[in-house]
């Protein structure tokens, strides 16, 4: 058993959050875990990956191989193209639908769109507008990793573990939120998948 | 969440497990935390930062009294390790593999006055360049001083390699290489500690003049370095690092150095590899390895992080014709970083990749964060710099050297720290004029401070801007050497105070900033403009954490 997963997005989008409840929640299933991790000066605004692989053996690269990943997830469309080459032909795309645009020739969105939607397996979701509705934008990435869990090998329960560890130290309120916005991006790739 | 808040939560969590969650720098700072120094040195630069940040936050290294504050640059840094360990007491001291260059004489010379107290240097390489001016490979650096050199294939190995260390530098009588790269520094995964060292006692050297490199010493120090070299291939030899895995397929042998062992590892998921394969790990080469190597194979594959070091070397040393795969024969790429897929291709493997980037995506290069001072700066520097003739302003290793794209393109030069000072003053003394230098505040006293006494000593004709934002921002907002020195350092090396101006880099102030270039500009000799602005990330930082404060002044 292994996943795979291609992390995806622009610097300061904040992609580690999602690895580090993904991470945690591996460790307490004493799974193997190795992430790599863009540090550095990408992190000003450029594009950012990070290769988080779990299995139940021992991992020995850092680095995902090409057309191995089980999972692109990325906080940003143009973001989950990058990568496609890392993508396995079974492999899903999971990605936010909002777009960061800081550079001039950014593509249309639809343009990006349409290239997601001849890929084989995808889920697409506006995480800024749900987690918005649920109450607070910041909470998009956990709709993202919501989004995503149906296709990582560990329970959507023991993933909720990771993230009320992880945010328990701000509150209740703040658990609860990102709970409901997991639970939101669950559901929405349940139903779109 | 913090990168720092992720590692604290998870080995919290892993603590019961007996196994930590770390990146590879994490893992080299908390064993050198466990192997008992009394100080780290270093300066900031990716990969290498987060070693030294990792100690400065580690409440087990504050509670042991770890020195831990950021010097000046490299040289500093490996000169002040050097003299801890002289004391006897174990020093880390760790640099980006660039920062060697900075740190060389010091560590060359190190190797011939040999330590007291371990010693370890720990160097981040950068293949590919993800963050760096070059992709030297530093195990060079090592090979050329001719002290023994780590490098760790994983977390696991980097943490008992900088454990084991300190013992080996005391064993051998000199300083010890840990090098990695990018792809080790910046990964996590489990790591088990191992029992904690204690700090040696202050001791000094037996031999008084070991650390006295006069020519009729030091000739002397140099034949002990070099009666030296079979205990340290011996060590290599014996490491449980390197070893030989013999098969009976003797078509290929494969030799793998650090990191490379794993992306071979990962294309024989069962480890059911038929070659022959030598890990190697700790160097110099333990040459007995390669010829009992040699006895299982008639082709040799060498898969090596960096440059051929290993290949050249194998050519010259097998007894016996065999043809030698790698980076020179284009079996590898000869430059960029390794990967499981580059190593597949060499073993002939076929890799089934995924769909192909679709044309419209596009690149995203780093820029200055929206609001950053050094935007403003160059935004009034292009007004003037508009009524020269373009290539005129030299510049430096920091943030603002994004300030060479678009949409400023304001500078023309990025070669080492410092360098914009010295290079616009050459320029000018060659009679471009104006010639200008933009360097950082953390740059400036990292190596600047020197090629301004230059220019004041020959009255050079050129401005100097320092774009400061009191901190060291590319590399994280580390805390800045110079901070709240610039102007007496400046007037100290002899800048005529009224050349030194002092400006916040906002855009209501843009007229005044473009009149006082343009009077600067006008007067022949050593110019300083300063521009003073904190940096938005560190501003943000700051603002979080009073806003934290307010909320539980407590804790």
């Amino acid at each position: 058993m292994k996943t795979d997963i291609i992390l995806a997005g622009v610097g300061g989008q904040g992609i580690l959050s999602i690895a580090t409840i993904l991470g945690a929640a591996a460790l307490k299933e004493e799974l193997f875990l190795k992430q790599a991790e863009t540090h550095g000066m990408s992190q000003r605004g450029g594009a950012v990956v990070s290769h988080l692989r779990i299995s139940d053996k021992e991992i020995a690269s850092d680095l995902i191989p090409k057309g191995s990943a089980d999972i692109i997830l990325s906080v940003e469309p143009m973001e989950a193209l990058r990568y496609l080459p890392f993508l396995s032909r079974k492999g899903y795309i999971v990605t936010n639908t909002t777009p960061f645009i800081n550079v001039p020739n950014y593509p249309k969105v639809e343009e990006i769109l349409e290239e997601i939607e001849k890929q084989p397996h995808f889920v697409a979701i506006d995480a800024d507008k749900m987690a918005g509705e649920i109450g607070n934008k910041r909470a998009s990435n956990m709709v993202m990793l919501g989004a995503a869990a149906p296709f990582v090998n560990i329970a959507p329960e023991k993933i909720e573990a990771g993230i009320k560890a992880v945010f328990s130290k701000k509150g209740e309120e703040v658990v609860n939120l990102n709970i409901t916005a997991f639970r939101a991006g669950l559901e929405f790739a349940l139903a779109n998948k | 969440m913090l990168v720092g808040d992720y590692s604290n939560f998870v080995s919290k969590v892993l603590i019961t497990m007996n196994q930590n969650l770390y990146l590879g720098v994490e893992a080299i700072g908390q064993a050198a935390i466990d192997g008992g120094i009394s100080g780290v040195y270093a300066y900031p630069g990716t990969p290498s930062t987060e070693i030294t940040e990792y100690i400065q936050d580690s409440r087990q290294a504050a509670e042991k009294g770890i020195r831990s504050k950021w010097s000046a640059n490299e040289k500093t840094a490996y000169e002040a390790a050097l003299g801890m360990s002289y004391a006897g007491k174990r020093a880390m001291v760790c640099m980006k593999h660039v920062g060697l260059n900075v740190a060389a004489d010091a560590f060359m010379n190190s190797a011939i006055t040999g330590i007291n107290g371990g010693l370890i240097i720990t160097v981040a390489d950068d293949p590919s360049m993800h963050s760096s001016q070059n992709e030297q490979d530093s195990r060079f650096y090592g090979k050329f001083a001719m002290i023994p050199v780590l490098e760790p294939s994983n977390q696991q190995e980097a943490y008992d390699m900088v454990h084991e260390g300190f013992v080996l530098s005391e064993e051998l009588g000199v300083p010890v290489m840990v090098r990695i790269t990018t792809r080790l520094a910046h990964s996590r995964a489990g790591v088990f500690r191992k029992e904690e060292a204690p700090a040696n006692p202050l001791k000094m050297p037996v031999n008084p003049t070991q650390f006295v490199l006069l020519p009729a010493i030091a000739r002397q120090r140099y034949k002990s370095l070099l009666e030296k070299q079979d205990a340290f291939e011996k060590k290599a030899l014996e490491s449980e690092h390197n070893f030989l895995k013999t098969r009976n397929e003797k078509s290929l042998g494969i030799i793998a150095c650090g990191i490379a062992y794993n992306y071979l590892k990962e294309n024989y998921q069962n480890d059911d590899c038929p070659y022959t394969v030598m890990k190697l790990s700790q160097y110099p080469i333990p040459a007995t390895l390669i010829h009992e190597m040699e006895k299982h194979c008639e082709e040799v594959l060498v898969l090596e992080e960096g440059y051929p070091l290993v290949e050249e070397y194998v050519k010259g040393i097998f007894k016996k014709h065999i043809k030698v795969h790698g980076r020179l024969n284009g079996a590898l790429p000869r430059d960029g970083e390794l990967n499981a897929d580059l190593v597949a291709k060499a073993l002939g493997h076929e890799i089934e990749e995924g769909a192909a980037v679709p044309s419209i995506v596009v690149n995203r290069p780093p820029a200055l964060c929206q609001g950053c001072g050094h935007q403003d700066m160059y935004r009034a520097l292009n007004q003037v710099m508009d009524a020269y003739s373009k290539g005129r302003v030299f510049s430096d290793i920091g943030c603002y050297t994004l300030g060479a794209l678009p949409p400023y393109e304001s500078i023309y030069s990025c070669v080492d720290m410092g360098a914009s000072v010295t290079m616009a003053k050459g320029a000018a003394d060659a009679g471009l004029v104006p010639a200008l230098a933009v360097i950082g505040d953390s740059t400036f006293t990292h190596s600047g401070i020197t090629g301004l006494l230059d220019a004041v000593n020959d009255n050079s004709n050129v401005v100097i801007v320092i774009s400061d934002n009191e901190s060291v921002s590319m590399t994280g907002g580390q805390e800045s050497s110079a901070k709240g020195k610039i102007e007496s350092i400046c007037e100290g090396v002899g800048v005529d105070p009224k050349h030194i101006r002092v400006m916040v880099p906002m855009k209501k102030y843009h007229d005044l900033m473009v009149q006082t270039f343009e009077e600067e500009i006008a007067y022949e000799g050593v110019s300083v403009l300063i521009f003073r602005r904190e940096c938005i990330q560190a501003a943000a930082r700051r603002l979080r954490t009073e806003k934290k404060m307010n909320l539980n002044p407590k804790a």
